[in-house]
């Protein structure tokens, strides 16, 4: 399944890979896939904006805006102005998240 | 009247182990508990009742290391955190394996929601690793991480503060075995999440549950509505014409907190709320139709739950994506952005249309 089309804010530069295939070990939705000795973007569409990728290439080659893609918190975030922050373990009520 | 006596006795209680635990064995870094791998009655019930409610909470086991089988200094090591149903799915999988098992101090959170808050993280394993003394316990280098833990842990800072070198396994704990035979390899389909029919229903009841909890405002409300009368409040007023908007409530939590997430990728469009608005909407329609919900002597109250049901579901529809693998931040509040204010358009004219209702119905005008 897919999400909203051109909305992931990943952003990728090939040049800096040095092409250690640990994005491509990370990321759980296969946006990322080894072509030769550096890894490339298979479908951004199917991104969801974890940072695994990010966290985990030692070379800088991936920024992205991380977050969690879940209603109750954004709305949340809106509310108190902060950023969104699932409720998981604060609220025993909480949301669906986790 | 009988004289009670005590005889003193002096009760030496080893502390019990927990029911999870077969025994001990003793390491270079201490004694640490023996991990039994086959669930027991308990275990389940306690995955039950997770699912279902907030019990999952405070459903935790002490963070640390521990033993499966018998470990020895080249055994493998899988890291997990410490809600207990994710240190079950690990557990149950390393049957007739040893290995050691360091469980993170995630407040109780599974791995992927953790990772994601930071306390399934790099400073958590490093302490971790350090607490334990896995240096001394293991002679090699090498730990394996659930693979959606790379959300919080930095392999490349592990390596640097720990010399351990991180492991990405699979992604569910069923396909470890299969891992390990493989040489530690993981194929693609282990590293990518799935969002199942049964993934899916398994979620519902925490769907279901939240929207429930404020049914009662919403039937509370419908009620004073078709109770109000220029004579006072009539219960029986309130029954007969509040009873289908009851009705299409509870069917609108069906469509938007069950249906939906369990039909999700037949629903036609990938938004979210479109996806909520489409159920309900279809779900409105059939009641309409076959159970002659609408006998509604006034079409204003037909319109209404119309314009009212959808919306309503497809909002709860929305929360789902909390719940999914694959939904983003900025979709989300792509979504959000344009949804909110239909959301709120849709119960400003239906209140208005309530009001002409009752004015109608009143005969005032």
């Amino acid at each position: 399944m897919k999400y909203l089309r051109n909305m992931s804010t990943l952003k990728y530069s090939m040049e800096k890979c040095a092409g250690c295939g640990r994005c491509v070990e990370v990321c759980p939705q296969g946006v990322f896939v080894m072509q030769g000795k550096r890894a490339a973007i298979a479908d951004l569409d199917l991104c969801m904006e974890c940072g695994a990728c990010a966290k985990n290439c030692d070379f800088n080659a991936i920024a992205v805006n991380v977050g969690v893609g879940c209603a109750s918190a954004v709305i949340r975030g809106m509310l108190t102005g902060g950023e969104p922050t699932c409720g998981c373990g604060d609220t025993p009520t909480g949301s669906s998240c986790c | 009247m009988q004289k009670l006596t005590f005889i003193p006795t002096t009760v030496i209680k080893k502390k019990p182990l927990p029911a999870w635990a077969s025994g001990t064995i003793s390491t270079p870094a201490g004694v640490v508990l023996k991990v039994r791998t086959d669930l027991s009655r308990a275990d389940i019930w306690g995955m039950v009742k997770s699912r279902a409610s907030a019990f999952r909470m405070h459903y935790i086991v002490p963070p640390g290391l521990y033993a499966v089988g018998k470990p020895a200094k080249e055994s493998d090591v899988f890291v997990t955190a410490n809600y207990k149903m994710s240190f079950d799915a690990l557990r149950r999988e390393l049957k007739g394996i040893n290995a050691w098992v360091l469980v993170l101090d995630t407040k109780g959170i599974n791995v992927w929601c953790a990772a994601g808050k930071g306390t399934f993280g790099t400073d958590e394993l490093v302490k971790r690793i350090t607490e334990a003394n896995l240096k001394a316990v293991v002679s090699h280098h090498r730990i394996i991480l659930p693979q959606l833990g790379g959300v919080g842990v930095s392999a490349g800072t592990i390596q640097k503060k720990t010399g351990f070198r991180v492991s990405f396994g699979p992604v569910r704990a069923k396909d470890i075995s299969a891992y390990i035979n493989s040489g530690y390899k993981k194929t693609t389909e282990m590293s990518l999440t799935k969002f199942s029919v049964w993934d899916r229903l398994v979620l519902t009841p925490m769907e279901i549950n939240p929207v429930m909890k404020k049914y009662p405002w919403f039937a509370a409300a419908v009620l004073f509505i078709f109770g109000l009368q220029p004579s006072g409040i009539l219960f029986q007023q309130a029954w007969s014409g509040g009873l289908p908007f009851l009705v299409l409530g509870l069917l609108t939590v069906f469509s938007g907190a069950f249906l939906t997430p369990v039909l999700l990728p037949f629903v036609p469009f990938r938004s979210f709320a479109i996806k909520g608005w489409l159920v309900g909407l279809a779900s409105i329609f059939l009641a309409a139709q076959f159970f002659s919900l609408m006998n509604m002597q006034h079409k204003l109250l037909l319109v209404t739950s119309f314009i009212l049901f959808p919306a309503l579901s497809s909002y709860i529809a929305l929360q789902f994506t909390g719940a999914t693998t694959f939904t983003g931040m900025s979709g989300v509040k792509r979504e959000l952005k344009i949804g909110i204010p239909l959301y709120l358009g849709a119960l400003g004219i239906s209140l208005v249309l309530i009001v002409l209702f009752k004015i109608r119905e009143w005969g005032v005008v």
